[in-house]
């Protein structure tokens, strides 16, 4: 009975976390004249108020199809969005993995050191690294280009800790008795790290998806060519005039992060919990 | 026996060395772009922009400058606001979910969904709700409220303390729950077995043993709490209400403004406030 009734506020709780979704896909769905009587008061600011329906009422795809056949903006910085994200994940995948493994799993001296630094660097919020981003990217002649935002990105040390944690878990033992049968430092990473720390990587992946689809400040800071710009800072630039608009590339933006979500929750949950156990 | 031995120990000392040079190219980058770059900007913090030494000018110019007080004041405020409003719901959500079997897992996808949710995407709702002729205006006028311009007042704080809220219950709800599952069941059932009620079992049990994951977990949320600054400049842009002017808002105005000698003092000031914050971090999980 006490269980049952515990539902009642963590179903409320769950329906307020949802329903922002549910507000972008029937506003997909509705066509202009009902967006306008609903939004007319906020579009246009005069009296009275902003209204909403849970369903539309005549359900239409024009919206999408506005967006997908008049917006090639649209298709640039939605490239432009893969295009870094895809690059981010790709640099962290080749740097971070064998780095992750050499910290869980070799003695060395200022190893403690090392991992106490990674730590505090990837702690440090971007306004902490803004400038010195900037010098180093103006030194380099990569203002203005992706491979400026991608950089810095990819030597990120927050996977190296998730990675980490995955690494340090797997028994020695193992290891042991690969090296037993003469197996060599790099096969012991490829065939042995890789696939039983998997589970890591797929973690520091996702969290690292959510985090760089939804890059604000970097190209804000770093991109003075709004055609490099990702579609988290062009989104907001669609004004209310465009409702309909606004509301389908919104979705649009949101179905590659859900899908991801939903494929790798297991491995986002383990990823946020890597940071809450002992080591 | 004692060959094999000998051999083992040189095994181990060149092992150490490996570890190294699969940790370099991450050292690499890592030094290339984030160390040198900073220590730049720690010798800039002492110069003027023209590069003459000033001492501690720019950091007494920077503690005097009343945007900066503003911006800290408020950044101070919203984290002292949050933190424990966070961590409160948090915790209460997640033991109330450690109950639920069968839909315990469908609840727990919805806390974190918004996580999932760009923030890009999320800002055309927040500009439909909070506009002076907003979804949220309209439905408080059922109750013969007077409309509020919730963006452009003091309100506009309590949106972004919402805001926050809203995006990081989920991984605050799964940290709590890692910690609730590294309570041996056996306590439980010991206290039961004593007679022990749900809220003293609570008290006395689960949240003396939930201490440690208290300081990760809150550092943990200071440290997301940064990010509130994307949902407050794409609603609000660069120059928002004054009760939400964060430190964020104010390292973009002086970037814009070029003021490069103000920000690499400020850039000092914030990193030794977090390097502090992540060493008593580091405190809690060895006594651990």
């Amino acid at each position: 009975m006490r269980k049952k009734l515990a539902l009642i506020p963590l179903g409320l709780l769950a329906a307020l976390c949802c329903c922002p979704i549910l507000f972008l896909l029937a506003g997909m769905l509705m066509d202009k004249g009902e967006l306008t009587s609903c939004l007319g008061a906020v579009i246009r600011g005069t009296d009275g108020f902003a209204a909403w329906r849970l369903l539309p009422r005549y359900p239409t795809l024009e919206n999408v199809i506005e967006l997908l056949l008049d917006s090639p903006q649209f298709f640039v910085m939605f490239w432009n969005a893969v295009r870094i994200t895809a690059g981010v994940l790709a640099g962290q995948l080749l740097v971070g993995v064998p780095a992750a493994w050499g910290l869980a799993r070799f003695r060395f001296p200022g190893k403690r050191a090392l991992y106490t630094l990674y730590i505090i660097l990837m702690m440090m919020p971007f306004q902490v690294r803004m400038l010195s981003d900037y010098l180093v990217l103006d030194r380099l002649h990569l203002l203005d280009s992706h491979l400026g935002i991608i950089l810095p990105a990819a030597f990120s040390t927050f996977p190296v800790f998730i990675m980490y944690r995955f690494f340090g878990g797997i028994p020695e033992a193992v290891i042991e008795s690969a090296k037993l049968d003469g197996a060599g430092p790099w096969q012991i990473f490829l065939f042995i790290g890789v696939p039983l720390g998997a589970g890591g990587i797929v973690s520091a992946l996702v969290l690292g998806f959510l985090e760089y689809w939804n890059l604000i400040e970097q190209p804000l800071t770093f991109l003075k060519d709004k055609t490099l710009w990702p579609l988290s800072l062009y989104l907001p630039n669609i004004g209310l005039e465009r409702a309909g608009v606004a509301f389908a590339s919104s979705v649009a933006a949101l179905v590659p992060a859900v899908l991801v979500f939903l494929l790798g929750q297991d491995y986002l949950e383990q990823g946020i919990a890597a940071a809450a156990v002992k080591e | 026996m004692a060959k094999r031995t000998g051999r083992h120990k040189r095994n181990r000392e060149r092992r150490q060395w490996e570890g190294l040079v699969f940790l370099l190219p991450s050292l690499t980058g890592v030094t290339v772009f984030i160390l040198l770059p900073f220590a730049d900007v720690v010798r800039r913090s002492f110069t003027s922009v023209l590069g003459a030494f000033t001492g501690l000018k720019n950091y007494q110019t920077v503690l005097h400058n009343s945007a900066f007080l503003r911006a800290a004041i408020n950044t101070g405020k919203f984290t002292a606001v949050c933190i424990p409003l966070l961590l409160g719901i948090s915790l209460l959500a997640a033991v109330l979910l450690q109950g639920q079997k069968k839909l315990g897992s469908a609840l727990k996808s919805a806390y974190l969904l918004p996580m999932a949710i760009p923030v890009a995407s999320v800002v055309l709702l927040w500009k439909v709700l909070f506009m002076r002729n907003g979804l949220l205006n309209g439905f408080l006028a059922w109750f013969g409220a007077e409309p509020v311009d919730w963006m452009n007042s003091g309100s506009a704080f309590y949106v972004l303390v919402f805001s926050y809220l809203w995006k990081n219950l989920g991984y605050d709800v799964i940290l709590w729950l890692a910690g609730l599952a590294g309570i041996p069941e056996e306590i439980y059932e010991a206290a039961r077995v004593d007679g022990a009620g749900e809220w003293r079992i609570f008290v006395s049990i689960t949240m003396p043993n939930l201490l440690p994951s208290l300081y990760t977990i809150a550092v943990l949320s200071f440290l997301n709490s940064f990010k509130a600054f994307r949902e407050a400049y794409l609603v609000a842009g660069d120059y928002p209400h004054e009760s939400i002017y964060l430190m964020q808002h104010l390292f973009n105005n002086w970037f814009r403004d070029l003021a490069l000698d103000k920000m690499a003092a400020a850039a000092v000031l914030t990193a030794a406030v977090i390097l502090a914050l992540v060493l008593i971090l580091q405190r809690a999980w060895e006594r651990e």
